[in-house]
């Protein structure tokens, strides 16, 4: 029933060197690209429908037709391996385990954009990685899939890995460039747009880990029978990091037909929650987007059963729905604080915040304040319509979609959990000693049961 | 204060990456290996040096030492617990896994116990969130910790300690 794509060779023995890559059918996929033309591969990209895997979702074959070719001008691809949207932990386990298949997804896409030296740029703290990666490049190189004039096409590629060094920004694409170039991570107002001028100045493009992994499968069976995996939009297959209150933590690839209630209780997937809890809450694609209490998550609010795929998660905007984000998928059990988890996520946005637009720098640290109040005891009731008002006022006032993400966790918690946090308000001592538990958020099968 | 050979030799190789007069993009890097060169922290004098190896002004690397929350500007331990607490983390216990470990050393967070040996940081979300509570310890991570994981990393990096003296 399921099908894996990029997981599918995850449990051979060795698979993370060369020889066993190589002998299950590894870089076929480079093979068949570099006889195609770049216009061909960039082409089957488009066909596949492949939607960037680190949070946006734009479609990957059209961000690729933006890259402008001045003459004379050396291009770059850069790989996106800075995963720090909490909940995401999905490019950390191919990097560490499939390291050739994201090689393999680097020499194409290089290939099809025209850049001769490539940048895989990690975050700091997976220090580990940068030697499985660099050792993976050295085999590729050893064995001619890299270096000069690759399988005889005249075509020259490179690929180095350069970490980061502790920075949430750094995965926002023109901060990643700055901080690439040797400064502070600091995202540039757009346009330009990387296309035109990136890295160096140069025409960029700047693609998640799992997007550019993708790639081999698309170029192995082409484009349209890859569209045919999934629904609507949503083609192919995602990988969810789940986490949280559950049985079963961990990464799977899911092919975007299974229901969230399939894919939280089944043992396929997240086996369930953990100890015999009940459901509260989830966030499903990475602490961005909007939490949302069980009822709405498992049903969108037309009734309809919800989806694991971009458009069924989104159904019903934010007001009633959330977002696939990065697939960073977190459940909450019914003994879990949405106001006290609201506030880690307050903090986390405060530091990560790069400080360069007034409502994002002044609103998280703020928003992280009267959270704290209210968690420990010390707010009022007027502190929820202030969260309120500051998060609306950070949302599309700043350069870059940080202040969004800052602003949204904390709507959707007042939008579905407003009477949580007059509990909290209104019971000071008590809210010291004992979560609000479930109220009426509940699936109401679990409740039942 | 200057590298090593070897290390003068990664710095070339590390600029070799980059198109010629960028190497200011070698400065995360470099100042990576000079914090592990260093002692584990990046002192006045190891960003100046640093700034001289990539000829750059030392407000270059001021302003990006401070940004990036890896680089440590004051002293640490010789083990040093960065553990996570962001959400996914806090679902799953970190708050009781910092208490523990304030209690086990006897230190707070940020702080560093008096033989030198542990330092104490909290930090926010490290990409291993399926695998909560977690901390990083040097260049590795340690996942699913409990009271008695922290018991044994504990004893663990004392041995070691007493081993590498």
């Amino acid at each position: 029933m399921s099908v894996k794509l990029l997981l599918d060779k995850a449990n051979i023995e060795g698979i993370r060197y060369y020889d066993a890559w190589r002998k299950n059918g590894g870089y076929a996929a480079v093979e068949k690209a570099l006889k195609m033309t770049p216009e061909a591969i960039v082409d089957e990209v488009k066909k596949s429908g492949l939607r960037g895997r680190g949070g946006a979702g734009f479609p990957t074959g059209l961000k690729w037709s933006f890259i402008a070719k001045p003459e004379g001008v050396p291009r770059h691809l850069v790989c996106n391996a800075d995963e720090s949207e909490p909940g995401t932990f999905k490019d950390r386990y191919l990097m560490e385990f499939l390291p050739h298949l994201l090689i393999e997804g680097l020499i194409i896409s290089s290939f099809a954009l025209g850049s001769n030296v490539t940048y895989i740029y990690i975050r700091g703290e997976y220090a580990w990685i940068p030697d499985i990666l660099e050792q993976a490049i050295a085999e590729a190189k050893a064995a001619g899939w890299l270096g000069r004039n690759i399988l005889g096409t005249g075509f020259d590629c490179e690929i180095y890995v350069q970490r980061g060094a502790g920075a949430y920004i750094c995965g926002e694409e023109t901060a990643l460039i700055e901080s690439l170039e040797g400064k502070r991570g600091n995202p540039r107002i757009k346009p330009p747009f990387p296309a035109i001028k990136g890295v160096w100045d140069r025409p960029t493009v700047v693609n998640n880990v799992e997007t550019l992994t993708a790639v081999v499968p698309i170029i192995n069976m082409g484009g349209e029978e890859y569209a045919k995996i999934g629904v609507g939009k949503s083609t192919g297959t995602k990988l969810i990091s789940a986490c949280g209150n559950i049985n079963k933590p961990g990464v799977y690839e899911i092919d975007m037909t299974i229901s969230v209630e399939e894919f939280i209780y089944s043992d396929e997937y997240c086996g369930g929650i953990a100890n015999g809890k009940r459901l509260k809450a989830c966030i499903p694609g990475g602490s961005s987007v909007p939490i949302l209490p069980a009822n709405l998550l498992l049903k969108t609010a037309k009734g309809e059963t919800r989806m694991m795929n971009y458009e069924s998660l989104s159904d019903g905007g934010f007001a009633t729905g959330s977002m696939l984000g990065s697939g960073g998928f977190i459940v909450f059990d019914e003994d879990q604080c949405v106001v006290r988890h609201t506030l880690t996520l307050a903090r986390f946005y405060r530091h990560e915040s790069c400080g360069q637009c007034s409502p994002c720098r002044e609103g998280t640290g703020w928003m992280e304040k009267i959270l704290k109040n209210i968690e420990f005891g010390k707010g009022k009731l007027s502190d929820i319509d202030l969260l309120w008002d500051i998060q609306r006022r950070i949302e599309g006032n700043t350069i870059c979609p940080l202040g969004d993400a800052a602003a949204w966790p904390v709507a959707a918690a007042i939008r579905h959990f407003r009477d949580e946090f007059e509990w909290h308000v209104l019971n000071p001592q008590e809210s010291q000693v004992r979560n609000y538990g479930l109220a009426h958020y509940a699936d109401e099968r679990n409740v039942v049961a | 204060m200057t590298f090593s050979p070897d290390k003068l030799n990664k710095v070339q190789e590390i600029i070799a990456r980059y198109p010629e007069e960028r190497q200011k993009s070698a400065l995360l890097p470099v100042l990576h290996l000079a914090q592990e060169e260093f002692g584990g922290w990046l002192s006045v004098e190891a960003m100046d040096y640093v700034a001289s190896l990539l000829q750059l002004e030392p407000i270059e690397v001021y302003e990006v030492a401070t940004f990036y929350s890896m680089y440590n500007l004051k002293p640490v331990g010789k083990y040093v617990f960065e553990v996570c607490q962001t959400g996914p983390c806090m679902l799953r216990g970190s708050d009781d896994i910092i208490a523990y470990i304030q209690q086990k050393l006897g230190i707070n967070v940020g702080e560093t116990t008096p033989d030198g040996l542990f330092t104490l940081k909290v930090v926010e979300c490290l990409g291993a969130c399926g695998y909560a509570p977690m901390m990083q310890l040097g260049k590795f991570y340690r996942e699913h910790l409990t009271k008695e994981k922290i018991d044994a990393i504990i004893e663990e990096c004392i041995q070691n300690a007493a081993i590498n003296n």
